[in-house]
């Protein structure tokens, strides 16, 4: 088995299978791609992967994969031999799927606007932040609720699911995209717990828990 | 709307990255609260003027923009002014050196002022805390004497004999090293550092951040790196400089007040050390306004 992730560092979407991969304490090797400034993924060689041209995408032996969702999916299927991180149970993978969804969503809203004010990205800023916070509200709503009952992530099983991986970093980020979490106490204290993960790794941006950003 | 100091007004301003500027297609930025246009000519020289209604990505005749602002290319950018500029930009002599890597290494967004990013690129102090394990490692937290002048000939901020224990310098670095740096602002919103190469010891590495100041509390970093490595892809020493420039940009986002206060006793002594001090009294002294919070009179 040789695990090759094309990434970049400051994409929060390679960073969700970096930080799978570390709590799976998997190994790979990294081929860095210039999405900024070079945008090498929209470079034939690149496309050639994933006609999509969008990071990430990882290389298990010949199998070529892209889109950060799938991905920690199949890493999960492949490699968790104790099948906690994407379990076989039927209504756990749905909700799991459900906010892989939300996840996407994060991305078109959160990471838009961070990318329209860090990386000069031509998106509409007030809608992207607008998008964001709407999500933030319902994630704190559905943690808040789950901390009551004892749930402490977002879905049901008593310990983290790629969802939360594929939910923290363009939460985790928000603010280089204007979007601030004062608003969202459940949905903070839930990143501090992801945080706490054992295996957790930060990226660019991202600092660990108990510090003051 | 802010008003623009005259000093600041004079400048060279930093405005894109010369490779990120297509020929004949419209780019749109922001400078000094002032909205602005650019392309390349035919001879990839840049055209910049005053935005009216051309939106970015607009194809035009450079040749019918007729009423043009300055513009200047120089270490892989363009720059730009809104009143009359000097003749030349600030020297780095080393750019030119014939065997380095010279590289841009992105244009990056930031919510804070051009003022502020200086001073936080000056900082030795915080590269235990933000850059762990690259720049710095604690136990390795103090940042020891240094020599800081105001060269009269040259008009800049000059501090030397720097020195910091670093696990991982540059990405030519094996091991941890006592890594020696001089820091030049030779532009108020600009600054370089020097700092020896581990492939070359005898040689230094080249670090520049220039500023483009869009409002008083928003400004964009465009990072130069002129490197002596025979070994690294430039997408490799990109990814190296973006992961610390990613790491600095919460800790800039999060000051207050964005601006930079001038007043030496405004904050506490440990943000505001030597270079810092040396630096604010300078843009104090030149009569720099915009982006500061200027000393009481
Ligand atoms: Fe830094």
């Amino acid at each position: 088995m040789a695990i090759t992730l094309y990434d970049f560092e400051l994409s929060g979407n390679c960073y969700k299978l970096r930080l799978l991969m570390s709590a799976l304490k998997l190994r790979y090797d990294i081929v860095p791609v210039d999405f900024y400034p070079g945008r090498q993924h929209k470079a034939d060689w690149f496309l050639r992967m994933n006609p999509f041209g969008q990071l990430p995408v990882l290389k298990d032996d010949d199998l070529i994969l892209s889109d950060s969702g799938a991905i920690l999916a199949y890493l999960a299927r492949k490699y968790d031999e104790a099948s906690l991180w994407f379990p076989d149970d039927p209504a756990v993978t749905a909700e799991i799927l459900r906010w892989h969804s939300v996840a996407d969503d994060i991305t078109a809203t959160s990471s838009a606007a961070r990318l329209a004010l860090g990386y000069g990205y031509d998106f509409d800023i007030a809608k992207t932040q607008k998008g964001a916070h709407r999500i933030f509200r319902l994630m704190d709503e559905h943690l808040w609720f789950g901390e009551r009952e004892g749930r402490d992530w977002l879905c049901s099983p008593a310990h983290p699911t790629t969802a939360d991986i594929a939910c923290f970093p363009y939460v985790m980020l928000s603010e280089e995209g204007g979007v601030g979490r004062e608003d969202y106490p459940a949905l903070r204290r839930w990143t501090d717990r992801v945080r706490r993960i054992p295996g957790f790794v930060v990226m660019s941006g991202i600092f660990p828990a108990g510090r003051a950003l | 709307m802010s008003s623009i100091d005259p000093v600041t007004r004079d400048l060279w301003q930093v405005i894109a990255a010369t490779d990120e500027i297509t020929v004949g297609v419209v780019e749109a930025t922001l400078l000094l609260d002032t909205r602005i246009a650019l392309t390349r000519d035919s001879d990839g020289s840049p055209v910049v003027w005053l935005r009216r209604d051309e939106e970015q990505g607009d194809e035009i005749d450079p040749a019918s923009v007729l009423d043009r602002l300055p513009a200047i290319t120089g270490y892989g950018y363009i720059w730009t002014s809104l009143g009359n500029p000097p003749k030349e930009l600030f020297p780095i002599p080393e750019y030119a050196e014939s065997d380095r890597v010279n590289m841009s290494c992105g244009s990056i967004g930031i919510h804070v002022s051009a003022p502020r990013a200086v001073e936080n690129f000056l900082d030795m102090g915080h590269f235990p805390y933000v850059h762990t394990d690259i720049l710095g490692a604690e136990p390795h937290t103090e940042v020891k004497e240094y020599d800081v002048e105001v060269s009269e000939e040259r008009d800049e901020v000059l501090a030397t004999k720097c020195k910091f224990f670093q696990p991982r310098a540059a990405l030519s670095a094996i091991d941890g090293m006592e890594v020696e740096y001089v820091y030049r602002v030779p532009h108020p919103f600009c600054a370089v550092l020097y700092k020896s190469s581990p492939e070359a010891p005898e040689r230094r590495d080249v670090i520049a951040i220039f500023l483009q100041p869009m409002t008083e509390e928003r400004c964009r970093a465009h990072l130069l790196q002129s490197m002596i490595d025979s070994t690294s892809t430039i997408t490799d020493l990109r990814r190296f400089q973006q992961t610390i420039f990613g790491q600095d940009k919460p800790i800039l986002e999060n000051q207050f007040p964005k601006r930079l206060p001038l007043d030496p006793r405004s904050e506490t002594p440990i943000r505001a050390d030597k270079s810092a001090i040396a630096y604010r009294r300078w843009l104090s002294q030149k009569g720099i306004t915009y982006g500061v919070i200027p000393v009481a009179s």
